[in-house]
């Protein structure tokens, strides 16, 4: 029989091994799925992980990696904040749709003047409107002791209602014939969050997500703020004990997240995705949760693990196009890897050990 | 504007179809989340459910052995999450949200040969007499079976939590493993079934869609309801006849919206879309005045050290 | 500015460079497609896919189809679209409105690949524009569910207020209420593209008020079995022919058939003779098909039905023709006057007769 040990503390050793091994696991049974579903195995797993960094277009793809991961890595960053202290908003897709709005709201209503200050009150409103909307949660917690998992999951339905009927209403683009969505923020030079230098993906939304990771790292290992909001999580009695204020960190973990999840959708709607329209939100909010506990709540963790989804989903894209692969096979796949990912976590922290009576009776 | 198109008693017997999917998902992740766990899964595993449930009552022509078939699917694809959680000690809210994604991709694998297919129908229980009775009979009694199965689990469920020891261990595994552990329960096994039950409850819930409600296959036809049944678990603060209320309240709302602007109402479109939701959290927030509490251990794993 | 300018314009120039290159080892024919949805969703990229097939169909090796499902719009859909042109596609067909800026936005880099974009706007030297007059077919339906409603009510569920809905219901209504003056209309908006338990349940509550037809906008099953239980309700398929309800509710349809514009705009590129174009085919050429009348319907009922389909398909008849006024009472066309396509496609007000407001 196996039995596992805990380790005293997570091996540093398997921390960095296992992720490899996860992916490596993933190769092999994806290709066995591949394969079953008659594609070429090796050249299935080939396209997913290698065309998007080293194929023949790599020069598109390794920019796009950022495009995608960005807004992923960003969210992910702010919601590992609350995680870590036991407060799940699980409502950022929400979030980032709240952001998008007020961030592109703002920008339009300047439209057509032309000004430096247009984009930085565009981005100061996105976080705003993402922290406003996260702050309701916050609030009826606080004051209420309302469940925030509910609050901030069905304000993700009430947000995407609004979007849909500003795509319809108010932000509609006057000169688009009658049909929905806003004017397009790519033609619109102030507001638009464009390629800080072309043909990299580096848009400011990138930038505020690598400066997020940077944050979140010194908050968590050199500020006080950090380790209340670590003690809280491992240890909430001691935490009160030491004069944790939990209300104080309910709204400035809820109303974090909000603000950085309300930044990624103000600098997707202003760059990539160009305007709001009624299918404008595609689940980075959610997607976002998974790449956080992928990167075990840790900044440099997340950075890589929204690096990771973002090339399933890039190599996926190609695999589809050029082998026909159904795109349920790469969800399918997908949520292999994220299982391994997962799984392989127990070589991290536990010792596996061969049990057996004699060495008992030995020790 | 005419209010008087709309008639009450068939809006309350549309509530209660309106509500089974829900409400079947959401006991079973009830009884999970009692025993400690949390599986944000129950998506993956609706769908999961719909499309086995589909598929086998179309090629056996027996709705009853599609809903088996549901129930079966849905548990073994929960059998996964339990494999992450209970033995690789993963953590519980990725491998949920890892769960719905593979569940997605795997309901549409296996639906490919499906679409556009009209499953056996399923005949309606007109319960003699009872049926007969005005206003009660239509709202009560004029339903499907699967309405009152999903009653039935509800009431059972909330039996053997309240009074059995199974209940009991369940619940004293979901408040504080460690306790429960030395006391000498298997602490593993109770929440792999338990899990399992989960799993089940959801595959039933997805197949009252695919097989009742629409009824037809589609991808990604659950749209969304396995998060709804979620939400319902905490806005019931884990009671199992709150669960009800919630669905009920929550199924309400929408026929109602429905119904309003059928007759229509001067009331925004937009704004009626959003009220099932809206009025979930005011709900919440009149009822929360008095703490709800979560069962202590949720979402921690579990290992027997020593 | 220009400086990246023009390391975009090199960096792209290298793909385009490697893509014609690529390109040019097949003989074949690269045709791509985009999808919104998942090509099981038995409804409108169902249809697109079915499109795709007889593309294959018709001319077997010598043309090579590839397409991605459930592509978000936005910067996803533009990373697609440019991922099967650095592929070597030479024709992309993107089948959503929501693609619009997108394709444009792609076709300016690859100015040697040609788009076909459905249901926009749009256009540009490699970009064409294409969609479906489905208005036509809503006027065939209209006078079915004018002749056979009972009850006088017509249940109609929307998705979201967009031109392409509110074209319909108007349609629809006008031509109904031709046929059978006390005719009224309830409208339900869904609210959701794909839902369809909630199409359910907004049929539902449509008979429950008195509705005995039901029209609808969204793709699913859902409304028809919903009127095969309440028994003496009817029904259209929408966007496929849903034939498995043929001996129950469902009394005709209306069927999205792209089969025929992708084969032509396929063998254009094949012949060299592609240049953009503004689609807008209905009923005459195919792009609109009505799926078979059932038995259900009166002889004359059906008679006068295929009657009004022959008629639009000849070109004889406009479904919008005046004298026609606007909701709030004002003259929209004159009497014989025809809607110009421009007012058709931005369409966003209901015409005379119709109760509510539209949302938004």
């Amino acid at each position: 029989m196996f039995k596992l040990e805990k380790r005293p503390q997570p091996s540093k050793m398997w921390t960095l091994l296992t992720p490899p091994l996860a992916v490596l696991a993933t190769m092999i049974f994806g290709g066995l799925l591949f394969g079953l579903l008659g594609n070429p195995p090796v050249e299935a797993i080939r396209t997913i992980f290698w065309d998007p960094l080293f194929g023949e277009f790599a020069f598109y793809y390794r920019p796009q990696l950022l495009v995608k991961g960005g807004p992923l890595i960003l969210i992910a960053i702010g919601l590992s904040l609350g995680f870590r202290a036991g407060i799940w908003n699980i409502g950022a897709e929400g979030q980032y749709i709240m952001g998008a709005i007020f961030g592109a709201g703002a920008g339009l209503a300047f439209y057509p003047m032309e000004a430096f200050y247009i984009f930085p009150i565009m981005v100061i409103a996105g976080a705003i409107g993402g922290m406003l909307w996260a702050g309701i949660p916050a609030f009826l917690k606080v004051k209420f002791g309302t469940n925030e998992i509910l609050v901030s999951l069905m304000l993700v339905y009430v947000a995407e209602q609004l979007l849909a009927s500003m795509s319809l209403g108010l932000l509609k683009n006057p000169d688009g014939f009658g049909f929905p969505g806003s004017r397009n923020l790519q033609q619109y030079a102030s507001a638009h969050n464009a390629e800080l230098i072309t043909g990299t993906g580096m848009h400011w939304g990138v930038v505020a997500a690598f400066i997020a990771v940077i944050f979140s790292y010194i908050l968590l290992n050199r500020h006080m703020l950090g380790f209340s909001i670590r003690l809280t999580g491992e240890a909430p009695r001691a935490a009160k004990f030491s004069g944790v204020s939990p209300a104080r960190l309910i709204l400035f973990c809820l109303g974090t997240s909000g603000a950085l999840a309300g930044l990624a959708g103000m600098f997707e709607v202003a760059g990539p995705a160009g305007q709001i329209s009624i299918d404008f939100n595609t689940g980075y909010g959610f997607t976002a949760i998974i790449v956080a506990f992928l990167g075990r709540l840790h900044p440099v963790g997340i950075l890589l693990a929204g690096l990771l989804m973002a090339l399933t989903y890039i190599g996926g894209e190609i695999a589809q196009s050029n082998l026909g692969l159904p795109a349920a096979a790469i969800q399918l796949f997908q949520g292999m890897l994220l299982f391994f990912l997962l799984a392989v976590d127990l070589l991290t922290n536990f010792r596996i050990r061969l049990a057996s009576s004699r060495r008992k009776g030995v020790a | 504007m005419d209010l008087s198109s709309i008639n009450p008693i068939l809006l309350l017997a549309s509530l209660m179809v309106a509500a089974t999917p829900i409400l079947l998902a959401a006991i079973g992740e009830l009884v999970v989340e009692r025993a400690g766990v949390l599986n944000l899964g129950v998506e993956g595993m609706m769908i999961t459910g719909a499309i086995c449930g589909f598929a086998i009552a179309v090629e056996t022509g027996s709705p009853v052995l599609g809903f088996i078939a549901a129930a079966v699917g849905g548990a073994v694809l929960s059998l996964l999450f339990a494999l992450l959680t209970q033995f690789a000690l993963a953590n519980q809210v990725a491998s949920g949200l890892a769960l719905t994604l593979f569940g997605l991709g795997l309901s549409a694998l296996l639906g490919q040969g499906y679409v556009g297919v009209k499953p056996p129908s399923t005949p309606q229980l007109d319960i003699p007499l009872l049926s007969d009775i005005p206003v009660l009979g239509p709202i009560l009694f004029n339903h499907d079976p699967m309405v009152y199965v999903a009653l039935g689990i509800l009431a059972a469920t909330w039996a053997v939590l309240k009074y059995s020891r199974m209940g009991l261990v369940l619940r004293a595994v979901g408040e504080n493993h460690e306790a429960a552990h030395a006391l000498g329960y298997k602490v593993v096994r109770i929440r792999v079934l338990a899990i399992m039950f989960g799993g089940a409850c959801a595959g039933l819930g997805g197949a009252y869609v695919s097989l009742i409600r629409v009824p037809q296959w589609t991808e990604g036809m659950t749209a969304g309801a396995g998060w709804i049944a979620l939400a319902l678990v905490v806005f019931a603060s884990w009671k199992p006849w709150r669960v009800l209320m919630g669905a009920y309240l929550f199924g309400g709302v929408t026929v109602l919206q429905l119904n309003l602007q059928a007759a229509g109402i001067a009331i925004p479109v937009e704004y009626l879309s959003m009220s099932p939701y809206i009025i979930t959290i005011v709900v919440l927030v009149i009822m929360s005045t008095h703490r709800s509490g979560a069962p202590a251990s949720l979402g921690k794993n579990f290992h027997a050290s020593g | 500015m220009k400086i990246t300018k023009i390391l975009t314009t090199a960096a792209l120039a290298l793909g385009m460079a490697t893509a014609v290159i690529a390109g040019s080892h097949s003989e074949k024919t690269k045709v791509g497609f985009v999808y919104v949805g998942p090509v099981g969703d038995g409804g409108w990229t169902f249809e697109h896919n079915n499109g795709r097939l007889a593309v294959e169909a018709e001319f077997g090796d010598k043309v090579e189809t590839v397409f991605v499902e459930s592509v978000p719009e936005g910067a996803d859909a533009e990373r697609v679209m440019t991922q099967m042109a650095l592929n070597g596609a030479d024709l992309i067909f993107t089948t959503s409105f929501g693609y619009m800026d997108p394709t444009i936005n792609v076709a300016a880099k690859f100015p040697n690949v040609r788009f076909e974009h459905a249901t926009g706007y749009k256009t540009a030297d490699n970009v064409s524009v294409y969609s479906a007059r489905f208005y036509e077919g809503r006027a065939v339906q209209g006078t079915i569910a004018g002749r056979m409603t009972e009850s006088n009510i017509i249940g109609y569920i929307g998705s979201f207020p967009i031109p392409e809905v509110i074209r319909g219901i108007n349609s629809a209504y006008i031509h109904a209420k031709k046929v059978n003056p006390d005719v009224t209309f309830k409208i339900v908006w869904a609210y959701t593209w794909f839902d369809p338990a909630k199409e359910a349940d907004a049929a539902k509550v449509l008979i429950e008020q008195g509705a005995d037809v039901i029209l609808q906008h969204t793709d699913s099953t859902a409304p028809l079995a919903a009127a095969a239980a309440a028994g003496n309700v009817i029904g259209f398929g929408q966007a496929s022919d849903m034939a498995e309800f043929a001996d129950g509710p469902r009394v005709s349809s209306i069927i999205d058939n792209w089969a025929p514009y992708y084969i032509e705009r396929t063998r254009a590129v094949m012949d060299g003779t592609w240049t953009s174009v503004n689609t807008w085919d209905g009923i005459a050429q195919g792009m609109v098909g009505i799926g078979e009348i059932t038995d259900r319907v009166p002889a004359d009922v059906k008679a006068e039905a295929t009657a009004l389909k022959d008629s639009i398909a000849s070109g004889d008849y406009h479904p919008f023709t005046g004298p026609l006024k606007k909701q709030d009472g004002s003259d929209w066309l004159a009497a014989g006057e025809t809607a110009d396509d421009g007012t058709l496609a931005g369409m966003n007000f209901y015409v005379e007769g119709i109760e509510g407001d539209i949302p938004g």
